[in-house]
């Protein structure tokens, strides 16, 4: 069983972060207590110091060999990341100005990302026209939509839920409504749903999200993971006003 | 606070550089001048301008954040308002900042010189940067709307937006020109005009550190002067270098800015850390901790600097091998910041110090601009910084790096020279209540942000899910008290160069050259050209001084 992305980053992320805590509270506890002892009124008369080589050293190297296991924690997840388990489903991501739209092998396509329980799930990134990013907070990763590319991420879906896709690369006037509900729901259900007709579901507005699309059994716990409610207020699809072609330049389809 | 003086008395009889007669009279008198003080002064002067409008499209946008929805402004609005604040606070602000302002103010008095190598080249660097600001003005009024690209100008969405992208890039390429002469000026004056017995290693570290942030500005900076060009020539005639549709490559751009705007960062916060340099051992009373290193660990950033540009990519599709080689290089400049720090602490160990208002700015910095290179460590790292790069978390740092580190030195210069540059004093209470006033609207401002990215708030969103409320809550009341606090500054400053009391030409006790010359100095600083003996930050020579007076 290979480490769980999710536990890595978290725990990449608190080591560093507990190691910067430890680093600030000497910097700052240091320097406070020098101004307070050696202010000019308890010491009216300063010592000439020009330097110190032994300490120079020593706070060269700790710090060298600090950033160094940092590198280290955070390459092996990487690693971890980036080696894609051979007998993952494969999700094509396409994404355009405001809108997410998921390919699967049976080429249904969906704009809600629906996921078997307990699966490894590759996605190949793409974008038709600018330059989006596939974000799932929940899965603690994201990779760039780029037009005239393919990028990959690989997640495991250990829990069933309703998450969420964001947009994390600056599109335009609606890229902060550029969502898509991800459900992972069990493999039997699963399997019917992705053999089912109609194929293509996504719906040919530029509202990505759809309220009636995030009834969700999952237990919402996690914040990052997609709340209904909050979904309901947060996102209004009717506050989305223009259509991408009205404030752009047409984008000329992608020549393959 | 020694208040003698280490100038030579009685030499007030020279005119200073204000009431100087020249060939020009009144306006005409500055915009005519070649005098490295008065350009300085009318960088200063633009670029408060500039700084307090960019400040004004912050809060805006800060009150835009109170409610998710809109609270003030359209999407369309906030998008222009955000791409507005950081063309104008990184391009017109923080790059040129300190440099301009104070590097041309001090630096040559500091090396004993009575002006810059080549003072018409400095005018016309102000004049490119005043053509480049106008520019970026220039173009909010015409064409179809603001630009609404983000200050990073990504491609495909810059060439495809119907805004007025092209001249609002064509100002930031003017700029650029600004800042290489400005660059090449600087380094020609320290090599050419050190006074008699100014050593390499006896200069000043803010002229080490302004040294390296001009090798930095006259080799990058060219870089993204064609890279803008071209964005410029694919908008205009579509010929398919960046257009993934013509075959051309969206990576190639990313490559390009940031090969110049990641040693930009450092253009940004190595002069600052030179003035943290100076203003340690004038308030600490005793020579620097570790001269050496610190002026080797500017040259380090500056070198390392340039060879890390691909952190800013490694959610973009780059290759797995260059993400971990740009990742370990990420780590390693980390390291001379982190020497700097250090030998600063240090530098207080057994001093007398003296919180002046200038000290308490430095202080601050110190503790905030930790925050912001710690939570560096990061985004530098690889994982983590999938998970966080382009969220709150990003934003949160680079205001902390950039703002806590530039913004707050700024500041601090501000009133560490301001006795030199105008003669007079603020008031220093005031100041102070200004310094922890900032300190604590700057913390509650940003420090949300971290929180933020790290559930997964993305950047540059114009509206957000509820469950993020009570943060952007916090972070729009903390903006409140960070401009109140600026406020008070701007005001308790403008209100010193009115009405301040006179001042000596050393009132803190400084021992670098500029502290020797008249406050204001008179047209060529000096009247003889001084002899130096020893290293920049020798107080003993001062105490022996003080004595004998």
């Amino acid at each position: 069983m290979r480490p769980s992305i999710i536990n890595e980053v978290d725990t990449t992320f608190w080591i560093i972060t507990g190691i910067s805590i430890v680093l600030l509270l000497i910097i700052t506890v240091a320097m406070l207590y020098f101004v307070f002892k050696y202010n000019k009124k308890r010491n009216p008369v300063p010592e000439n110091i020009e330097g110190n080589t032994t300490l120079e050293v020593i706070w060269t190297i700790i710090p060298i060999i600090l950033v160094l296991y940092m590198f280290f924690v955070s390459w092996s997840g990487f690693r971890n990341m980036r080696d894609f388990p051979k007998d993952a489903m494969v999700v094509k991501v396409t994404g355009q100005m405001w809108k997410w739209t998921f390919e699967y092998d049976t080429k249904k396509k969906s704009d809600t990302l629906m996921l078997p329980h307990n699966k490894d799930i590759k996605f190949d990134i793409t974008s038709i026209d600018v330059l989006h990013s596939f974000y799932m907070p929940h899965f603690r990763t994201k990779e760039d939509a780029v037009p005239g590319r393919i990028n990959h991420y690989w997640i495991r879906t250990a829990d069933l839920g309703t998450y969420y896709v964001a947009c994390a690369e600056y599109c335009g006037l609606n890229h902060s409504y550029m969502y898509a509900p991800v459900k992972v729901i069990p493999e039997e259900e699963f399997e019917i749903w992705k053999n089912t007709l109609p194929a293509d579901t996504t719906k040919k507005d530029t509202s990505a999200v759809k309220k009636d699309s995030l009834s969700s059994s999952g237990s919402v716990t996690d914040s990052t993971k997609m709340n209904k409610d909050t979904l309901k207020t947060g996102i209004k699809t009717d506050s989305i006003k223009k259509s991408p072609a009205s404030d752009m330049k047409k984008p000329d389809t992608l020549k393959k | 606070m020694a208040n003698g003086t280490i100038a030579v008395e009685g030499k007030t009889a020279e005119v200073d550089f204000y009431h100087v007669k020249g060939k020009y009279k009144g306006i005409l008198s500055w915009l005519l001048t070649t005098d490295h003080k008065r350009i300085g002064l009318m960088y200063l002067s633009s670029m408060t301008v500039f700084f307090l409008s960019a400040m004004t499209l912050g809060v805006l946008m800060r009150l835009e954040m109170l409610t998710p929805g809109e609270t003030i402004m359209s999407a369309q609005t906030y998008n222009s308002f955000f791409t507005l604040h950081g063309v104008i606070m990184i391009f017109l602000f923080i790059i040129p900042g300190v440099p301009a302002v104070f590097g041309n103010f001090i630096l040559p008095i500091q090396l004993g010189a009575k002006d810059v190598q080549f003072p018409r080249l400095n005018l016309l660097s102000w004049y490119l940067y005043m053509i480049g600001g106008g520019l970026a003005i220039f173009s909010l009024f015409v064409g179809s709307g603001i630009a609404d690209t983000g200050w990073t100008f990504y491609v495909p969405f810059s060439i495809r937006t119907t805004t007025n992208v092209s001249l609002t890039v064509f100002a930031a390429f003017v700029l650029g020109f600004s800042s290489i002469l400005t660059g090449l000026n600087f380094l020609t004056t320290i090599h050419r005009l050190r006074c008699p017995g100014m050593t390499w290693f006896r200069m000043p570290l803010f002229v080490w550190a302004i040294y390296a942030t001009s090798w930095i500005q006259v080799l990058a900076t060219p870089v993204i002067g064609i890279t803008l060009l071209l964005v410029i020539l694919e908008r205009a005639f579509g010929i398919g270098v960046f257009d993934p549709t013509l075959g051309g490559d969206p990576l190639l751009y990313q490559h390009l800015f940031w090969i110049y705007s990641h040693p930009a960062v450092y253009i940004m916060v190595l002069p600052a850390m030179g003035v943290v340099s100076e203003i340690i051992p004038t308030f600490a009373k005793k020579p620097i901790f570790g001269y050496v290193p610190i002026a080797i660990s500017s040259l380090g950033i500056a070198l390392v600097g340039y060879l890390v540009w691909g952190h800013h990519m490694f959610s973009s599709g780059i290759s797995d091998t260059s993400r971990v080689i740009f990742s370990l290089l990420t780590f390693i400049v980390a390291l001379p910041s982190g020497i700097k720090v250090f030998n600063w602490v240090a530098t207080l160990y057994k001093g007398s110090i003296d919180v002046t208002a200038p000290m308490l700015f430095t202080l601050l910095f110190i503790f905030i601009f930790s925050i912001g290179g710690l939570t560096g460590l990061v985004l530098g790292a690889l994982n983590t910084d999938i998970f966080l790069t382009d969220t709150y978390f990003v934003v949160g740092h680079f205001h902390y790096v950039m703002f806590g580190g530039m913004g707050l030195i700024f500041f601090a210069s501000l009133h560490y020279w301001f006795p030199k540059m105008y003669g007079k004093m603020y008031n220093e209470k005031v100041a102070k209540v200004a310094a922890y006033w900032i300190g604590i609207g700057f913390n509650v401002l940003y420090f949300p942000m971290f929180i933020m990215g790290y559930l997964g708030m993305p950047r540059r969103y114009y509206d957000y899910l509820p469950e993020f409320q009570t943060y952007h809550i916090i972070s729009t009341v903390g903006s409140w008290i960070l401009v109140s606090g600026i406020l008070v500054m701007v005001f308790n400053l403008i209100n010193g160069i009115r009405n301040g009391k006179k001042t000596t030409d050393n009132p803190w006790g400084g021992t670098t050259l500029e502290w020797t010359v008249p406050s204001p100095p008179p047209l060529e600083n000096f009247e003889e050209i001084p002899t130096v003996t020893t290293g920049p930050y020798d107080h003993t020579h001062i105490h022996k001084q003080e004595v004998k007076n």
